[in-house]
């Protein structure tokens, strides 16, 4: 079983004006063969969780602690973090011109494996996942991410997460802009990889709609840069009804 | 050139060209220039009267002229340290098994007879030091009338074009170089295409310097005749040495009208070599000439490969790339000159600068009063790897008639954070990742560039980028 633990994590974020505090003292343990949902507010710090936990430069964990079965996190670059077994879907995927989406993929995988995949296996797996996820195989020459519309930057994320087979998943909204069909498709990638039940998920939304495909263990509220309310299923049902009125205020961020 | 792996040169560090051969007929070369190296190069080539008159002309242009004092820094060159001429064998040879045992050594570490072998090639030329010491051209072409020589011998054996068409391109005095070049020029190649023909596979020219503080002035002539086609390809490298070579080279080309030209370079030399190099080609009623320009090595390089569009519906495109590593300097761009009604020209520069390099672009496009009905478009993008490179751009428009249109849009971004963080998110190491995102920045240059010549560039930049992530 493999665990990641985020303790009393306190993070900034650089911007013009200087460092800015955003998550203060977020608390979180994912076991593998689990799913947890974060819900919260715009603005609460949900994203900067997830690019904390991947390592992005511009965001500095100034106290708190981030482990990977007692691995320490922060120690780690963001590729090492990949290779240790994390993945993050990103909410906003960045376009990189001149870098096609199968060279990208390729090299992703071999930098992952620590060694090239067989040629021969690894063009049928990327076109199964392709299949999978509604693909279209012409994506496979297209440059990275440039031009894709939201909803197929989001499956190719997924494709990601299918072809890299990471051990924790962290997906960032990647239900937002999603038709009904998309929706659909992306949620049953999530559950193929974690089926095997030794796969942890960490699924950050806005919606419950969601939470109908990909069943959540737990529900966490995020409000104000930490965790608000933990409970089961349930609490999205109750959160869909109330808002977020409950808490803001009392967690919110001064 | 090739695809060929080179494990026997691991561990020679970035600069993967940089081994030297034993130095027998350089090292007794004299250095520094004179009216008597003049006749004596001349002598040792048997050439025409006229032709060491030009040369005896340009010395003194080149005596005469001040050197540069815009562009990069050209001070340091030491013309009195300098070998003009190197002879390296006696015999040209026309299979590799002829050539001396280290120079033969040399271009198969290069990959070139194995590019020949596997027929990527439609015709060689590889020149050592001063002079062409391997040539061959497919039986087939020559057949058809095409001419692929090296210059010393094009002038031998058809002294009627060279009267025609010798600098008549670029005169001897058009700058301090072209001087230079012209007084002491040996080597080269020289194309001829006859009316009509296809030269559907590219021809080869591979320069390598072997010699510390050589100069290598090769000279080449290509005349593609009317509705005729070529595609030439040159590649060139050194070893590395303590102190400076120079390059510096003068091409010339005439496209006639309905004919096409493509003049591909990769310029990898290494670190100590300065680049400085005129190339100009003309191109009549509906000929197209087009430049792909790649300067990855040298320590500074200038040069702008220039197009005059002298006939109506005349073509112009450069393709011009330069990267820039720690010590160098490209200083590379296009000229377009709008000399007909209906002209078009189109320029595409990339640079990219790192570990303190620096890339300028610079530029002119000329369009005369009679040139109506022209269109020009220049683009030029930068990027900067790190925050201690540089770049500039130096774009100047001349546009003399009012019925013309002009484009231009100049970017210089750095490597986004953004990208580089995704790439690494999945796992690809930094350097990796750096690499990727700058081959995807010269991607649409890669592009037009055939097949193996793409994968060496690819690798070039592999090599250059090792060591850019701090
Ligand atoms: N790079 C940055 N520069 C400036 N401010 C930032 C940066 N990143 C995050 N912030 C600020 O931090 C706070 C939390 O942002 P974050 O993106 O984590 O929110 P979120 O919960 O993901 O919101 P949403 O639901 O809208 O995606 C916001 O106030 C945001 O403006
Ligand atoms: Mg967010």
């Amino acid at each position: 079983m493999s665990t990641l633990e985020i303790r009393d994590l306190h993070v900034s974020v650089e911007t013009e004006n200087g460092p800015v505090q955003i998550l203060h003292g977020v608390n979180l343990t994912v076991n593998s063969g689990q799913t947890h949902a974060i819900m919260g507010p715009n603005g609460s710090g949900k994203s900067t969780l997830a690019y904390a936990l991947a390592g992005h430069p511009k965001y500095t964990v100034t106290s708190g602690s981030l482990t990977l079965d007692g691995e320490d996190l922060l120690e780690m670059t963001p590729d090492e973090r990949a290779r240790a077994g994390m993945f993050l879907a990103m909410q906003y995927p960045v376009e990189v011109p001149g870098v096609s989406v199968s060279n990208f993929l390729r090299s992703a995988k071999t930098a992952i494996d620590g060694e090239a995949p067989k040629l021969r296996t690894w063009v049928k797996d990327v076109k199964t996942a392709m299949d999978n996820l509604r693909i279209d195989p012409e994506f496979s020459e297209r440059d990275l991410n440039t031009g894709f519309s939201g909803g197929e930057k989001k499956r190719h994320e997924i494709l990601q997460l299918e072809l890299l087979n990471p051990t924790f998943a962290v997906l960032d909204e990647t239900d937002s802009g999603l038709d009904i069909d998309a929706l659909r498709i992306v949620s049953d990638g999530v559950n193929r990889f974690s089926s095997g039940g030794d796969k942890g998920v960490l699924l950050i939304t806005h919606y419950t709609r969601i939470l109908r495909y990909i069943k959540p263990d737990f529900v966490h509220v995020f409000v104000g840069g930490k965790v608000a309310e933990e409970g089961g299923p349930e609490l999205a049902e109750k959160l869909e009804e109330h808002g977020y009125a409950d808490y803001v205020g009392e967690g919110a961020a001064v | 050139m090739t695809t060929i792996e080179h494990p026997e040169l691991e561990g020679l560090g970035r600069y993967e060209y940089g081994w030297a051969d034993p130095d027998t007929a350089g090292a007794t070369a004299k250095r520094g220039l004179s009216e008597d190296v003049v006749r004596e190069i001349s002598a040792l080539k048997n050439e025409p009267e006229w032709m060491l008159e030009t040369r005896l002309k340009a010395l003194r242009l080149f005596q005469k002229k001040p050197m540069p004092t815009w562009g990069a820094d050209v001070s340091d060159i030491d013309f009195d340290n300098i070998k003009y001429f190197v002879r390296s064998t006696e015999q040209q040879a026309t299979s590799w098994d002829e050539l001396p045992a280290d120079i033969k050594n040399t271009y198969d570490k290069l990959g070139i007879p194995e590019a020949e072998k596997q027929r990527l090639v439609a015709g060689v030329a590889a020149q050592y030091e001063s002079e062409v010491v391997y040539h061959q051209i497919r039986e087939d072409l020559e057949e058809q009338g095409v001419i692929f020589m090296d210059t010393d011998t094009g002038l031998r054996e058809h002294p009627e074009l060279f009267k025609e068409y010798f600098a008549s391109v670029i005169p001897a005095g058009d700058n301090k170089f072209s001087a230079l070049n012209t007084a002491v020029w040996s080597g080269g190649s020289f194309i001829y295409v006859p009316k009509g023909v296809h030269v559907e596979i590219p021809l080869q020219a591979y320069f390598r310097i072997n010699t510390e503080n050589m100069g290598q002035f090769e000279r080449t002539l290509i005349i593609v005749d009317e509705d005729a086609y070529v595609h030439y390809v040159e590649g060139c490298t050194a070893p590395i040495y303590s102190s400076d070579s120079l390059h510096s080279a003068v091409v010339e080309i005439v496209v006639k009208k309905g004919a096409r030209c493509r003049y591909t370079t990769i310029q990898n030399w290494s670190n100590n070599v300065y680049n400085l190099v005129t190339k100009r080609a003309t191109a009549a009623e509906g000929a197209t000439m087009e430049w792909v320009d790649g300067n990855i090595g040298s320590k500074v390089t200038m040069k702008y490969p220039a197009i005059w569009l002298m006939g109506e519906h005349a073509k112009g495109e450069t393709l011009s790339l330069a990267f820039a590593g720690e010590d160098q300097h490209q200083d590379s761009g296009a000229k377009m000159v709008h000399m007909a009604p209906n002209t078009s020209s189109s320029i595409v520069s990339k640079s990219v600068a790192r570990g303190g390099g620096r890339t300028s672009y610079r530029g002119l496009v000329q369009v005369m009063p009679r040139a109506t009905g022209s269109a020009s478009n220049v683009l030029c993008d930068a990027l900067l790897v790190d925050t201690v490179s540089r770049s500039d751009t130096y774009p100047y428009v001349d546009i003399r008639n009012d019925d013309v249109a002009m484009g231009h849009e100049a970017t210089v971004s750095k490597v986004s954070e953004e990208q580089l963080f995704y790439l690494t998110s999945r796992g690809i190491p930094e350097d990796e990742a750096m690499a990727m995102i700058v081959r995807g920045f010269i991607e649409p240059i890669a592009r037009e560039l055939p097949m193996e010549y793409a994968l060496e560039l690819n690798r070039l930049i592999e090599l250059q980028m090792e060591g850019a992530v701090g």
